[in-house]
Parts: C-alpha cells; structure tokens; sequence
C-alpha cells in the first residue's frame, strides 16, 4: 500500500478494459495510468465510450475484461471493496443528479454522515467551508430545484468533495448548462485542479483542457486513439481522426 | 387601486354583476341554459330539504344511535369507547398544535361536529346525559391540547409516538379488555360492531397494510430472486382475487384448517383479509413511484458509497412516496367503503348496523332511504376527510419541489 501510494505511483491503473452492452462492445481495451494530482481530459465524439469508462472506475458500469485498480484496491466483484474504492472517489454528473428532497446542505452532508460517520455539527461544518469554496454559502438551506443549473452543479461539486476523495471524476459537467453559467463551474474546476486534486474529466470545454489538463486522451468507438498532452494535441495532432474532431469542435 | 388608473398593473377583477353577465347571459343559448339549470337546481333543493325536513321518518336513526356508533357493545362499559374517543381528540389537537395550518381545519371541523352531535335534540332514552357529557368534553379537549401541542418543547415526534402508542392501546388493551379483569374486563369482539369495527378495519388495515405494501414494493425489484418471486406471487394472486373471496378464504377457510383452540378471533381474520388486500395494491402504487425516480438518483447516491439500504431508506423512498401519496390517499378511502363487504361474513360493521335495524321493526322496513343516506353521510365525511389530509400532507411534504 505505501508503495503504491508514493506521489510517482499510479493512483488509477486501468489495463486492457473492455465493457459490452449486450452485444454492443463500448470498451474495446483502454489502458490508463493517472498518477496523484493529474488532470486528466477525456474528449471524443458522443458513442466513444469516454462517459463509459471513467463509470467503470467507481463500479457504475462494471468491466467485463481487464484490470482496475485504485488506490492499490482492485475492482472486482467484492462488494466491501466497491464501497471502498467509491469512498475515494467523488463524481459529478451531467445531470447534477442532487437529491431533490434535501437542502442543498443535506445534499452535501448526507454520506460524510452516513458512510464516513461523521457527528453532523462536524459534517455541517465542512459543508459550510465547501459551500464558500464553490462560491455559494447564502443557498444552503434552499432545495435544488430553487437553484440555477450552474449553482447546482457547484453543489454536486461541494457535495462530491464532502467525503474528501483522492479522485474526482467529471461526467461532461457542463453539458447541461446555459453558456452564461458555464464558466462558474468551471471556474470551479479550475481552482480545484490548480489545488492538486486528481482528476479526470470528460469534456469538451477545450479551453479548461488548455489551462489546466496534464494529459488529454482522444477517445473513438471504443478505444484510445491519441493521447498526449494539450500542446501536443492541439498543436500536432497525430491522427487524422483527432483532427478532424478537433477542427469540428473548435471551428465554431 | 391606483395604479389601475394609469393604464399600468393588473386590471383590477370584474364586479360581480360584471361577472354573472360574463359568464352565465354572455347570449341568448347561454342566458337559457343558465334559467334551466337554476330551475332544475332550485326544485331538486327544495324536494329535498322538504323530504329531510317533512316526509323523512328518521326513527331508524334516532331510536338507536348507539348502535351505529360502537353495535352491542355493553352499555356498562361504553366509557371504554368514550375514553378512547378523547385520547384521539386530545392528540388531533396536538397535532393541530405542532403541525398548525395542515392539522387545523380538520381539528375545528371535528370539535364543532362533536359539540353539535352532543346537544343534538334526539327523542331518544339511550344518549343519556353522561352520555352528552361525555362528548361535550371533546372539543374542550382538543383546544387543550391544541394549546400543549404549541409548547416550545413539545416535537411532532411526540406527538407520532403518542398516535402510535394510542393506536395500539384502543384496540388491543381499552376495548377488548382483559379475562378476569374487574377494571377491564373481557368484551368479546362479537358485540362489537357500527362506526366502531367500520374504523378498526379500515384503520387497522391502512396502517398494516401500508408498511407491507412498500416491502412488497421493493421486493417486486430485488435482485434476490426468491424475495423477488414471492412478492410477484403474492401481488399477483391477491389482484386477481376479489375482496369478498379474500374475506371468505380468511373467515371460514382458515379457521377449517386451524386447530379449533387457536382460533383467531373473528374481526382480526376479517382485518387480515383487509390487509393481505390492500397491501398487494399499495405495492403496486408504490412500485409506481419507484420507477418514476430517475436512476440517476440512485448512481449519484452509489458513487458516494452508500449502502443500499440507506440508498432506499434515505433516497429512494421519500421521493417515491411522496409522488404516490394521492394515489394511495385514493386506494385508502376505497378500502374505507370496502371496509362494509365483511357484514357478508357475519361482523356488523355500519352497514351490517343499518341492515340489522331495518330488521328490527316492521315499521322500519320501508324506510331504507332513510338509513342509507345517513350511513352515505358518515361515509361521505370520513372520505372527504381523507382526501382533504391527503392535500395537507402533499402541500406539507412539498417544500421545494419544482
């Protein structure tokens, strides 16, 4: 474990992963190494697999072929381990996916009480400190559904970083959202990367990959076609495949 | 008012001439279908207050209200009843005082109506004065404690309890009573019947059926195959079934196969069918509420590592029931009327009463209309008060929800 856990250790091995959908093959063998505090941006066209992939990594979709391992636990059927590799790892999705029924405070503290058992005069306070880091301490005892799109995704954000993960995962988070509310997430985001947080981020926001990605993998039909980082993505792209996907998202 | 004046601002609503010309003599097809229906309105009224008031013979109902209210029930023992009516009084004015506006209607509504039923002139020699009494007490009681319930440190979780504990005291402890008991003593469910048995099993069977109808619920979608077969089973043979079957099967089968000195008292056969019954249907709503949760809910939930346990107890669940609270609140108020279905096996529940009473006296035979409409009349109350509880407990539960 200590080994492993050493700043030039891998934090997130993933090796030959495939992932079928009945007969439909997502994953056709994705190997991956993301070391502690790397930013990594996974982009490619809607199909690809990318959303796929970084939900094997927390066991939402399960791999049928390959090896994960994080944090040194690897991600097989063993439930104990499940909830363990889940426990480090923070995800916000497209869709915010917050809990309608709590405040936006519940929302936050809800698994630091329950999975990490923490007093809730403890839980309240950390997701106070959270809530001013995203920017929105005065909305913690409104529900979701009265905030904007842009404030709730950086509640999804507070309420992934709660449990205090190793890793944070990002499931295109901006997709969802009106562009003026864009950047406020990202902003965000950006803070959280530059504070040496190990993430992974599937996105098209081209401009948060130039500012603050380590590596960006290109993702088609499955697999892995170019990786390698945004200077060299941008500027020399190798594959024809990645230029043509680049110029289409960028010529706009 | 002023800002109508400069043309800005709403306009302000049309006066009530205004209005009835709008809407009710806008043309000549209109002005005539609104002297029709006033017409056909004013004489369907006035036959009926005249029939109520004049040609209606409301013996039936007056001779023995008793007997609508707890059947054969000793007399000696009535203050069991009555105690147990002042208990719940007493806590739907607590509840008035902690939840306020959802719990207030309902408790005025009910102190007015005990008042009233209290001092009604009735010819009759079995309301006695204690009797009156007795009921004159409620509405004070509730006001008490309506004023208890608003104390700083009295919680709607004290008043939950309490319910709890209430509910399970009447009928288990206060109204059957104990063998050999001089305080207590035993009352056979047989003599049990009216108002009384209409609300224990109807009660009784909301409040059992409902926490077995969500087991079932989730059952249907465990990934348990045995927990998942059983409830699909279950479900879908007590669907099948009718209701008047499930009583039956409970009633007489039962008792066939089980040892005659274990046998199960009458009444709580009778509430079992009622259970096994409405709790196959409360899984099939509430299984409704689960679907429509997105799955998302239940990812979001899983990728910060809950149990799933927790997932269904603190994610899933509140949100499912809350979607189905009017479809269930519905299912309730039809298992309330289906409740008079077990006069069919011998328990005389309101119904069973009214029918009993009609038997009573030759006199009586003709005068169904008259024992109907009163009996339609309780139920009406009961179920309308459902239905208006059910609104309360959506408006209550719907903090936030867009």
């Amino acid at each position: 474990m200590s080994e492993q856990n050493k700043d030039d250790q891998p934090i997130v091995i993933a090796r030959d992963v495939h992932k079928w959908f009945d007969n439909f093959q997502a994953l056709k063998g994705i190997n991956m190494e993301v070391k502690i505090g790397e930013v990594i941006v996974i982009f490619g066209p809607s199909g690809s697999g990318k959303s796929t992939f970084i939900r094997t990594l927390n066991r939402l979709e399960e791999h049928q072929r390959g090896t994960i391992i994080i944090d040194g636990i690897e991600l097989s059927h063993d439930v104990r381990n499940i909830e363990r590799v889940r426990r480090e790892i923070g995800m916000v999705f497209q869709q915010f996916n917050l809990f309608p029924h709590l405040t936006v405070l519940q929302n936050i503290t809800l698994a630091p009480i329950w999975v990490r058992r923490w007093s809730k005069e403890k839980a309240d306070e950390i997701a106070m400190q959270l809530l001013e880091r995203v920017g929105i301490p005065e909305q913690a005892q409104k529900f979701p559904g009265q905030l904007s799109g842009g404030q709730q995704q950086r509640v999804a954000i507070a309420r992934a970083l709660a449990m205090q993960p190793k890793i944070m995962l990002f499931d295109e988070p901006t997709s969802a959202l009106d562009p003026e509310m864009i950047k406020e997430v990202l902003d965000v985001m950006v803070e959280l990367a530059k504070s040496g947080m190990t993430m992974l981020v599937v996105t098209h926001e081209m401009g948060f990959a130039r500012a603050v990605a380590h590596r960006m993998y290109f993702f088609d039909e499955g697999l892995i076609v170019e990786s390698g980082t945004p200077e060299q993505i941008f500027k020399d792209p190798q594959q024809d495949r990645t230029k043509l996907f680049l110029s289409q998202i960028l010529s706009h | 008012m002023t800002s109508t004046s400069d043309g800005l601002g709403p306009p302000s609503p049309p006066g009530a001439m205004e209005w009835i010309r709008k809407n009710l003599f806008s043309n000549w097809y209109n002005s005539l279908l609104t002297i029709l229906g006033a017409t056909v309105v004013y004489f369907t009224l006035i036959n009926i207050i005249t029939w109520v008031f004049n040609t209606a013979d409301w013996r039936p109902v007056t001779v023995a209200p008793l007997l609508y209210l707890v059947g054969q029930y000793p007399r000696e023992e009535l203050w069991r009843a009555g105690i147990s009516l002042l208990m719940v009084t007493f806590l739907v004015g607590m509840s008035w005082g902690v939840w306020k506006r959802y719990v207030r209607a309902f408790a005025i509504f009910m102190g007015i109506l005990l008042g009233i039923l209290a001092v009604f002139p009735l010819e009759t020699t079995t309301i006695t004065l204690p009797i009156r009494v007795f009921m004159l007490i409620n509405p004070f009681l509730i006001y008490l404690g309506y004023r208890i319930g608003r104390l700083q440190s009295v919680h709607g979780r004290h008043v939950a309890t309490l319910w709890l504990i209430t509910l399970l005291l009447i009928p288990l402890v206060i109204l059957p009573g104990f063998e050999n008991s001089s305080l207590l003593p035993k009352v056979p469910t047989t003599v049990w019947g009216g108002l009384l048995i209409t609300l224990l099993l109807s009660v009784g069977g909301i409040v059992l059926s409902f926490p077995i109808g969500v087991l079932l619920a989730l059952g249907r979608r465990s990934s348990l195959p045995v927990v998942k077969l059983f409830s699909i089973f279950f479900i879908e043979v007590v669907r099948g079934v009718p209701l008047v079957t499930i009583l039956f099967m409970f009633s007489i089968i039962l008792a066939l196969f089980l040892p005659s000195e274990s046998r199960i008292d009458r009444v709580i056969r009778a509430l079992m069918g009622t259970v096994v019954f409405s709790a196959a249907y409360t899984a099939e709503n509430v299984r409704g509420g689960l679907q429509a949760i997105p799955p998302g809910q239940v990812e979001a939930a899983k990728a910060m590592g809950l149990k799933n346990f927790h997932i269904t107890i603190l994610i899933v669940l509140p949100q499912a029931l809350r979607l189905v609270i009017p479809t269930i609140v519905g299912q309730f108020i039809s298992l309330f009327k289906d409740t008079t279905l077990v006069y069919i096996v011998g328990i005389n529940d309101l119904l069973g009463i009214g029918n009993a009473v009609l038997n009573l006296n030759p006199e009586f035979v003709r005068l169904q209309m008259e024992v109907y409409l009163f009996i339609a009349v309780i139920f009406w109350v009961f179920s309308y008060f459902m239905s208006y509880a059910s609104l309360q407990l959506e408006k209550a539960l719907g903090v936030g929800e867009r």
